[in-house]
């Protein structure tokens, strides 16, 4: 549970810009496209050391949105395909790669990379001098947390402000890429890490799914990372519980509940504005 | 004193040239107007004065100097449009804007920062408005919450694109009041309209634009009933002919090395 | 070289089986991605691959079997609610499509993985078929499987023929077809629900992550041969077959590889060595284009260059001469006296050159057409004089003879340029 609070709580604030951005489904794209860095990273180091795999995310994250650049300036392909050209594309190799290392070191096979188990994380342990001091993926997670947050609070402003309007920026003098790159690499790891743990289909559930929620009760950006967190923390806690209680998949299970908020949170939109209309009519 | 001056500047956009070596120079402390027709190239022109497209050939100077050395000193309005007004912000989150540099993004507003920022909201009238939501601002509003934020950023030049463009009569005088103190004040603007009636009231020099500089000067002296012609009446349908080829064959537009005749 | 052989012979009934569902699959995607490719819905490919699983794991609870027409069913039940209530959100709130469409896809996608979960703890025997539907199966499609593909891939292929030129006119512009009276409502829920079966199909063959790319990489690929419609279905649909082929082969020949990967892998290839080679479009005849170009300017500045000095009464020309004139590089110039001089253009003796009388006239249409566009700048443009050189150095090496025809008569047969220079005819 700790594990997909904190993977949540990265994953949201992230996604928060990627929604304002209107780049959520290159968040997609990278998500699906860094296997092949995973697994590279698997054959090379032949044991599951966090540097180099977040290396090779980083580097496929990169890869992925300059391959999508190139499809739509050298070909004038629309952006949508080729988003899907370049995520499909990386992640066949990946799973190839797979095949082509079976019997070999690497531990990781598609139903994982689909679906991923949190569950089974807690089983990593790390002892140091012979005292619990957390879960793996816990210990690799919360440092990338702890960046994303430094990134977010001290970049909050160039975030904002590539965010909302990327000519006025330029004309600034900042340079836009710049932030946009920081950005998405910055997805790219937090993507890998939530790999073993969720699945590449279900890190874009935590990037998109509670931002969403937040933005459509909220007009103010510091508020909509906050509420974006919480929505985290009720999915992941009430997602968490109820899967065990039923006994199914922990990540689709958190993923499910935070669709399900989205999907009250908005019909609750929908009565408000509704009532209010209502009370304005009357008093007219 | 010269405030901008274009030099041999052809642009570009996607591949087809629209402004073919054009030639200009505007003076400082005035209030200007970039007209044209549709697609006559004022808005690409704007967009190259700010480095947001590279020119194929010829350069801009503002103050006689690169741009990189007095973005400072130069501001841009772009147009309403380009941005996405459900964007989770304020009116003074916007205005703030206006205070970010290059070198100290990283660091807070100060107390001067928020002043200026304040003020400029107040200038524009919007002071009862800064804690509200831009996407709750009606469309003249919006337009003016961009102007404080040029404002805000204390520089000699403004660059406008469309700031008239779907704003309410209000609005429109309230602008046009802000922009003669600014004036007064010694600062230039450089606006892109297209609405040929309100042209002579609004401003004191003319840029009439279509591909190449038609005129430039005082606005009496351009807008005459032959530049107008010149620039409105009779599509040049040899020039847009050429146009398509150059794109379709990637032409170059400037060939380099022909100074010796 | 014994498996090439084998496969491609096509005796082994497996490997028959297994080719012909590849390519009925392929050509099934490749004329809907057509669709969605041109309507810009590229990526609703990848939000019902993902949609319509919590639709097969429900549509196999209640039938109680993996027969694959329950399956299908669920399936096209989920798709349709889901991008139903994807159209809602984008129409209703401020969401945008990105964010809608990344939502549906993983909300659907998470409750799917509850229903499987559900569905493998109650232990099903039979669940096995449901692993396939997500990730793929290429290299195990049975007898079964092939007559269910063969009868949607005719039902589609039925369809967009009737409806061909309707569906032509609302991937167009749905306004114009909906003036035209069209009910685009219906066409719409029929493209739509085409996308969604053929989704359902092409699933069991690449599993749910590399579905979108069976839609849209063939189809981005036909983009860059063709621009007409009923080309663009045939090359995406060739490409779409010859790559399920090869990847079918891929995993045949080499122990343990996938089949639907491959098959991406295959895609993404011929759709970035279309980039390179595409007629057109691709990169290697754009450069080429460059370099033709190129080498006309140069040819006719070096004519041009040979009439202004016989203009200016210099009758010994030599390279340096040339040179002196106007700057190229000596190597270029070389060249391109020497490419002149195989046209027949330019003649040699010694170090002296002279134009032939072809040469001549060739010049003369170069100057002239330079002394004519510095004309029609002044004339029409109000250009000042030290301003129209430069413009017309590039675009005496545009101007097609049509253009040039329009420009004589606008300008009315004029014999001086604005610098009092004779227009040579």
């Amino acid at each position: 549970m700790l594990t997909a609070v904190l993977i949540g709580t990265s994953c949201s604030l992230l996604g928060s810009f990627l929604i304002l951005r209107k780049s959520v489904m290159i968040g997609d794209a990278i998500s699906h496209s860094v296997l092949p860095g995973i697994v590279l990273a698997f054959i090379f180091t032949e044991e599951r050391a966090a540097l180099p795999i977040l290396i090779g995310a980083a580097v496929f994250g990169v890869l992925t949105t300059m391959f999508i650049q190139f499809l739509q300036r050298k070909s004038n392909v629309q952006e949508g395909a080729a988003i899907g050209i370049s995520f499909t594309f990386f992640f066949a190799l990946g799973v190839i790669m797979i095949a082509l290392s079976t019997g070999g070191n690497v531990d990781i096979d598609q139903d994982c990379v689909l679906f991923g188990e949190i569950a089974s994380t807690y089983l990593d342990k790390i002892f140091v001098n012979g005292y619990f001091v957390g879960t793996r993926s816990i210990l690799t997670i919360a440092p990338v947390l702890l960046i994303v947050i430094l990134f977010v609070v001290f970049g909050m402003k160039g975030l904002r402000l590539t965010s909302f309007n990327e000519d006025y920026a330029k004309a600034l003098g900042i340079n836009v890429n710049a932030w946009n790159y920081a950005l998405l690499m910055l997805v790219s790891i937090t993507a890998v890490l939530s790999f073993e743990a969720v699945g590449a289909v279900l890190v874009v559930g935590f990037l998109t799914i509670p931002p969403a929620s937040a933005y459509l009760i909220t007009n103010n950006l510091s508020k909509m990372l906050w509420l974006s967190v919480v929505f985290t923390l009720l999915s992941a806690v009430g997602g968490t519980l109820l899967a065990l209680t039923l006994d199914v998949t922990i990540s689709g299970m958190i993923v499910s509940v935070a669709g399900i908020l989205f999907l009250l949170t908005w019909s609750g939109k929908i009565i408000m504005t509704k009532s209010k209309k209502i009370e304005k009519l009357s008093e007219v | 004193m010269i405030s901008l001056e274009a030099h041999n500047l052809t642009v570009a956009y996607d591949k087809v040239p629209v402004l073919w070596d054009i030639d200009f120079e505007l003076p400082t402390g005035k209030i200007i107007g970039i007209i044209g027709p549709n697609g006559s190239g004022k808005t690409t022109l704007l967009k190259t004065i700010m480095g947001l497209i590279k020119p194929a050939s010829g350069y801009v100077k503002v103050f006689e100097q690169d741009l990189d050395e007095v973005r400072q000193r130069v501001a841009y309005v772009p147009q309403r449009e380009s941005v996405d007004w459900d964007f989770p912000a304020s009116v003074q989150d916007v205005v703030e804007m206006g205070r970010y540099r290059k070198n100290s993004l990283f660091r807070r507003l100060t107390q001067t920062d928020k002043e200026i920022v304040a003020n400029a909201i107040e200038k524009v009238k919007l002071t009862a408005f800064k804690d509200r939501q831009i996407s709750q601002l009606s469309g003249g509003q919006q337009q003016r919450v961009f102007i404080a934020r040029a404002l805000a950023q204390g520089a000699d030049i403004f660059f406008m694109d469309e700031p008239f463009v779907g704003v309410d009569a209000t609005t429109e005088t309230a602008i046009l009041d802000l922009l003669t103190t600014m004036r007064d004040e010694g600062k230039t603007v450089v606006i892109v309209h297209h609405d040929l009636q309100t042209v002579s009231g609004y401003f004191d020099h003319l840029v009439l634009l279509n591909t190449r500089v038609i005129a430039c000067g005082p606005t009496a002296e351009v807008l005459t009933q032959e530049n107008l012609s010149n620039a409105y009446g009779g599509q040049l349908t040899l020039l847009s002919k050429i146009q398509s080829i150059i794109k379709e064959k990637e032409f170059p537009i400037r060939e380099k090395g022909f100074e010796k005749r | 070289m014994n498996n090439l052989l084998e496969f491609f012979s096509f005796t082994n009934p497996t490997v028959r089986t297994v080719v012909l569902g590849t390519v009925l699959i392929a050509v099934c995607s490749s004329i809907v991605g057509t669709y969605t490719y041109l309507r810009k819905r590229s990526l609703v490919g990848d939000v019902v691959a993902h949609a319509i699983f919590p639709g097969i794991c429900l549509g196999f609870v209640l039938s109680g079997s993996k027969n694959p027409i329950f399956l299908m069913l669920g399936a096209i039940a989920a798709g349709w609610i889901a991008l139903v209530l994807m159209d809602a959100i984008v129409a209703k709130t401020k969401l945008k499509t990105d964010t809608a469409q990344a939502f549906i896809l993983t909300f659907f996608f998470g409750l799917g993985t509850v229903f499987l979960a559900y569905i493998q703890k109650s232990g099903s025997a039979a669940q096995t078929g449901l692993h396939d539907f997500l990730l793929g199966k290429a290299a195990n499609i049975t007898q079964f499987d092939l007559a269910v593909f063969g009868v949607i891939s005719l039902l589609l292929i039925l369809l967009v023929l009737t409806y061909y030129k309707v569906f032509k006119l609302i991937s167009f512009n749905e306004d114009y077809a909906a003036s035209l009276g069209y009910n685009v409502k219906f066409y719409r829920f029929l493209l739509t629900t085409m996308t969604v079966v053929a989704v359902a199909v092409g699933i069991q063959a690449v599993g749910v992550v590399l579905m979108s790319a069976l839609l849209i990489t063939p189809a981005a690929t036909a983009r860059l041969w063709t621009h007409k419609l009923q080309h663009l279905m045939l090359i995406a649909g060739i490409f779409g077959a010859l790559s399920g082929i090869f990847g079918a082969y891929v995993s045949y020949a080499a122990v343990n590889m996938p089949t639907g990967p491959w098959f991406v892998v295959f895609l993404t290839f011929f759709a970035l060595l279309s980039i390179f080679i595409a007629p057109k479009n691709g990169i290697l005849s754009k450069l080429k284009q460059k370099r033709i170009n190129a080498n006309k300017i140069n040819r006719e500045n070096v004519l041009k260059t040979f009439y202004n000095l016989m203009e200016h009464g210099a009758e010994q020309i030599n390279t340096q001469l040339i040179l002196e004139k106007r700057s190229f590089v000596p190597r270029v110039l070389e060249a391109t006296l020497h490419k002149l001089k195989h046209q027949g253009l330019v003649q040699r003796k010694g170090n002296i050159y002279s134009l032939t009388e072809e040469g001549m006239v060739e010049a003369k249409r170069v100057v002239r057409l330079h002394r004519l566009w510095e004309l029609y700048l002044t004339k029409r443009m109000n250009y000042k004089e030290d301003h129209i050189h430069g413009l017309a150095e590039s675009m005496e090496h545009i101007i097609t003879p049509e253009i040039e025809k329009d420009l004589l008569k606008e300008l009315d047969y004029p014999t001086q340029d604005p610098h009092q220079s004779k227009i040579p005819y």
